[in-house]
Parts: C-alpha cells; sequence; structure tokens
C-alpha cells in the first residue's frame, strides 16, 4: 500500500508542475525550456524554511513566491524575445540556475540538501494534499480557460502582433502566465521536497525541463486533461519499467520526436480525432441503413 | 471640422535609406483619404509610424490633438486607431466570430488580471455577429479562417477593425489580391462606412477603385508627400502622373 501511495503522490506533484507549464506553454503559447528551475526555486525555498523550523504547510506559499518572483524577472527578460530566442533564454535560466546552486554552499552546493523534515502529515493525508492541489490548478486552469484571460491568451499563442494590434497589452498578459506558471511550479516543488526529502541540483536540471515538455506535448498542447493523463503516465512509468528510467532522456526523446512527426496536437488531439471519424462512421452507417 | 490625426515632420531612415522624409498629413473627422503611391514610396512604412510599428527618427504624431509618438501599438489602438493590414493575419485557432469578438471586448481586456474573473461573452458574441452581418460574413460566423477564401479574409479584418470603434481606420491595401468583383464590392462596403461617419485612410494600389470611392488623394513618392487634395486634381497634377504613372509631361 505504501508503494502505490508513493506512486499516487509523485503523479499528483507531477501533474501539478506539469499544468503549471501548460500554462505558460499551452495556454499562453511561450515555450519554456528551464521550467524545471522553478519547480527547484520553490523546492529549496521550501526545504530551508522547513529546516529553520517552519511548518510545511506555511513554506508552501513561500515557494510559490519565491519561484513567482523568479518567474516575473525571467518574464520580463523574455517579454521581447519569442519563439526559439524565448526557449534559448529559457533554457539559459535554467543552466544559470542549476549553475548558481551547484557554486554555493548556502544551498548545499553539489550534494543538495538532505534530511528534509517530513511534512507532518503523514503518507496518505500528504498525498491526498498533492492530490487536492493537484486537482485545485487543474479546475482553476479549466475556469482560466473559459475566461476572457483565456481568450486572450489564445489569441496570444495564435499571433502575438494580432493581439496587439487589437489594443491589447500582450507583454502584461504574458507576464501574468509566468507569474501564475512559475509559482505553481514553485508549489509543486515545496510538495516535490518533503516527498523525496532530499533535493540536489541534479533533480532540476535540462533533463527535468524536457521531461515535463514531454508531458505537456504528449497530453496535447493547451489541452487540461491532455496533461492530466500524460504527466500522470509519464511520471510513474521510469518508476514501473526500469528500461525506462535507465534511458530516460532517450525515452522522452524518442516520445516528443513521435509525437511531434505523427500527432502534433498530443493525445488530446489524437482522441478528438478518432472521436469525430467514429462519429462520421456511424453516421454514414446509418445513412446507408435507410 | 474636427482633425483626427496629424502626423508632423515625421522622417524614417533604415540605415542609410530614407524610407520617409519630413512628411505632413492631416486628417480629419469624416474623410475617405485614398493614400497612394509607386512601390517603395513609403505608404506602409507611415501607415506603420502612425500605428507605433516602427519609430520615427524625427516628428510627431497626434491623434486628435494628443500626441501619440511614443505610445505602444496597443495604446494607440485603444486611444482610437484600428488597422487591418494588408497580409490577413486571422486568429486562425478561433472562428469568424471569436476573431471579431475579441476585439469587441476591448472593456473586458483592458485590465489583465480583471479580465480573469470574467467570463461572460454574448454581447461581444452579438456585437461580432452584427459586424460580420455588416461586411456581409453572416452565413460563415462559425467557420475556421483556414477554410474561407481570401476575399472573406479581407472583409474580416475590416470587421474586426471596426471592433475596436475606431475614430481613424486604417485600411492597408485592402483590395490587393481580389478579383476585380470583390475589390468592387469591398470598396464599395468602404464607401459606405464612410457614408455612415467613419474616417477612413485608405492605402491602395487599386487606382480605378480608389479614384472610383476617394474624393481626397494623398500621394508619397521616394518617401516625401508630392501632392495632397481633391482626387481629380491631384491626378492631372504632371509631378503625379510622372511619379506614380510613369507619364512624363513634356
Amino acid at each position: 500500500m505504501s508503494y502505490e501511495i508513493t506512486l499516487l503522490t509523485t503523479m499528483a506533484i507531477s501533474v501539478l508542475f506539469a499544468l503549471s507549464l501548460n500554462f505558460i506553454t499551452g495556454f499562453c503559447g511561450q515555450i519554456s525550456l528551464g521550467h524545471a528551475a522553478f519547480l527547484g526555486a520553490g523546492a529549496y525555498t521550501s526545504a530551508m524554511l522547513s529546516k529553520a523550523g517552519v511548518p510545511f504547510l506555511m513554506t508552501i506559499p513561500a515557494a510559490a513566491l519565491c519561484a513567482a518572483v523568479l518567474g516575473a524577472i525571467t518574464g520580463l527578460a523574455s517579454l521581447r524575445v519569442r519563439h526559439d530566442f524565448l526557449a534559448i533564454t529559457t533554457m539559459g535560466v535554467g543552466f544559470l540556475f542549476v549553475g548558481i546552486i551547484r557554486q554555493q554552499d548556502f544551498f548545499g552546493g553539489e550534494i543538495g540538501i538532505a534530511g528534509i523534515p517530513g511534512s507532518g502529515f503523514g503518507k496518505v493525508r500528504f498525498m491526498l494534499i498533492c492530490v487536492a492541489l493537484a486537482f485545485t490548478f487543474a479546475a482553476f486552469s479549466l475556469y482560466v480557460r473559459r475566461s476572457w484571460m483565456g481568450f486572450v491568451f489564445k489569441s496570444i499563442a495564435d499571433n502575438e502582433d494580432v493581439t496587439r494590434v487589437l489594443g491589447i497589452d500582450v507583454s502584461r498578459y504574458k507576464l501574468i502566465a509566468f507569474i501564475i506558471g512559475t509559482g505553481t511550479a514553485g508549489v509543486a516543488g515545496a510538495l516535490y521536497a518533503h516527498h523525496f526529502r532530499f533535493i540536489g541540483p541534479d533533480s532540476f536540471g535540462f533533463v527535468e525541463s524536457i521531461s515535463v515538455l514531454a508531458m505537456v506535448i504528449v497530453g496535447g498542447i493547451g489541452s487540461v486533461w491532455g496533461v492530466i493523463f500524460a504527466a500522470a503516465l509519464l511520471s510513474v512509468l521510469p518508476m514501473l519499467v526500469q528500461f525506462i528510467d535507465d534511458y530516460k532522456l532517450l525515452f522522452y526523446s524518442a516520445l516528443l520526436f513521435s509525437m511531434m512527426r505523427f500527432s502534433p496536437d498530443g493525445i488530446a488531439g489524437l482522441c478528438t480525432r478518432l472521436s469525430s471519424s467514429i462519429s462520421r462512421r456511424t453516421t454514414e452507417s446509418d445513412g446507408n441503413k435507410r | 471640422m474636427t482633425e483626427i490625426l496629424h502626423v508632423s515632420g515625421v522622417t524614417v531612415r533604415f540605415g542609410g535609406v530614407c524610407a520617409v522624409e519630413n512628411v505632413d498629413l492631416r486628417i480629419n473627422d469624416g474623410e475617405l483619404i485614398g493614400f497612394i503611391g509607386p512601390n517603395g514610396a513609403g505608404k506602409t512604412t507611415l501607415m506603420r509610424v502612425i500605428t507605433g510599428i516602427v519609430q520615427p527618427q524625427d516628428g510627431k504624431v497626434f491623434l486628435e490633438g494628443v500626441d501619440i509618438t511614443n505610445k505602444a501599438t496597443h495604446q494607440r489602438i485603444r486611444a482610437g486607431l484600428a488597422l487591418a493590414q494588408q497580409i490577413v493575419q486571422p486568429l486562425r485557432a478561433m472562428s469568424l466570430l471569436d476573431n471579431v469578438a475579441l476585439a469587441c471586448g476591448g472593456e473586458k481586456t483592458h485590465h489583465a488580471l480583471k479580465s480573469m474573473w470574467i467570463t461572460d461573452i454574448s454581447s461581444e458574441h452579438n456585437r461580432a455577429r452584427a459586424l460580420l452581418t455588416r461586411v456581409g460574413l453572416s452565413h460563415v460566423v462559425k467557420e475556421l479562417p483556414g477554410t474561407l477564401p481570401l476575399g472573406y479574409l479581407k472583409r474580416l479584418e475590416v470587421a474586426r477593425a471596426l471592433a475596436l470603434n475606431p475614430k481613424l481606420l486604417l485600411l492597408d491595401e485592402p483590395l490587393a489580391g481580389l478579383s476585380q468583383k470583390e475589390a468592387a464590392s469591398l470598396a464599395d462596403l468602404i464607401s459606405t462606412l464612410n457614408a455612415d461617419g467613419q474616417t477612413i485612410l485608405l492605402i491602395e494600389h487599386n487606382l480605378r477603385e480608389v479614384m472610383r470611392i476617394c474624393p481626397t488623394l494623398y500621394v508619397q513618392d521616394n518617401g516625401k508627400s508630392l501632392a495632397f487634395g481633391k482626387a481629380e486634381a491631384v491626378m492631372s497634377d504632371p509631378n503625379v502622373r510622372n511619379a506614380y504613372l510613369g507619364v512624363s509631361h513634356a
């Protein structure tokens, strides 16, 4: 039972982390190749506060705030760049974060931070907190997509220049997407730190950024349900299949390549196409019977 | 008549090339001005200066007497400009109705954080439907732009620009790429909009339609103002005929 609880907790944290990237990349169309840095910012903030005696629940908003501030700075620096240049800028932020953490003894350097206190809630209740936070953010994402903010995000993802010509302050909307997305990654980081109770620079490197991007792309960029499914599946696959764990980067890269080649809109797009194909065939067969 | 736009002494250089040189232009409320000139005359550059996409090295742009030279594009749009672009750029993931509804929702998208708490779009959909009907697209409101021909998308650009309730509508070659029949029909629409009180600056190469619908012409050549005035008078100006039509005057 303990193993299943660990699996579910890992799943929930991954779902929250993937949804946070989906908010930036999926909703607002801003590619990020350094998203693990914000998971790391939240994890380090929460771990260090916990070790200083701050209760777990109070470290969550602090982790969100720290990651959101870092996200706002990245967002401000990224306002004038887009597409490939934005990808390189965010990748640079990811490398910069790991580089700084590695060099600072204050953050545990190469060794990282071990002995992070438990959440104090027990494994089951901690799992329930993780699941509740993941579903709360999923519900929030679904709501935002229906709101005028989501409408503008969709427009920015489609064409920034046209959105600007419609009198919309594109920079402000992009910045808000960055702040909400990175702040949520920070919350996921706080959960991550208290779940594994050990964090190091390698936990938040480029491989993690690519892994979470793979979850978003495989699920379907912008699709909340698709991303939940892909994040839940891809987060536990390495734990269930040793081969995938050994060749994680190779596996995720092959998956990304296959998705971009055969179904660029991910599992969500695949399901939509399948469902419309089935309904078309049903209509045709009904027509033939008549 | 109230002055809507005043472009004053605008100069734009790209490296060593002077695309627009010391240009002055005034547009009054209710006017329909045809902005013509040969390729490379600096028409689109001046349009970009007006909308804030290009910053001039010299000169100022005033909208209703207010200096907007240093304002960002979205601020100029909110101040009363609207642009229908030469190369159609619909939001391809949205239906025509949503394309126009987004432009109608200026009040709701003005404050980014407040926009998160608003989900009602029914009034914008109603207004968008009326605007699409006005430009002759009532039968395709639910269609995605990718499935429609160029003539429809040009009309969508106009509907989206009208949705912004502009004081000045800037139309950048709306007739380009259209058949003679489609161009005449869209020109009629532009003329009707002006008759209803809409102030319009129309950049266009289709002289036949420009002469038909525009009472006033502004001509630019090699980045410089060449002529401004009544259409017939401007077109009979030897300098204009020489520069624009390549007809030399003896």
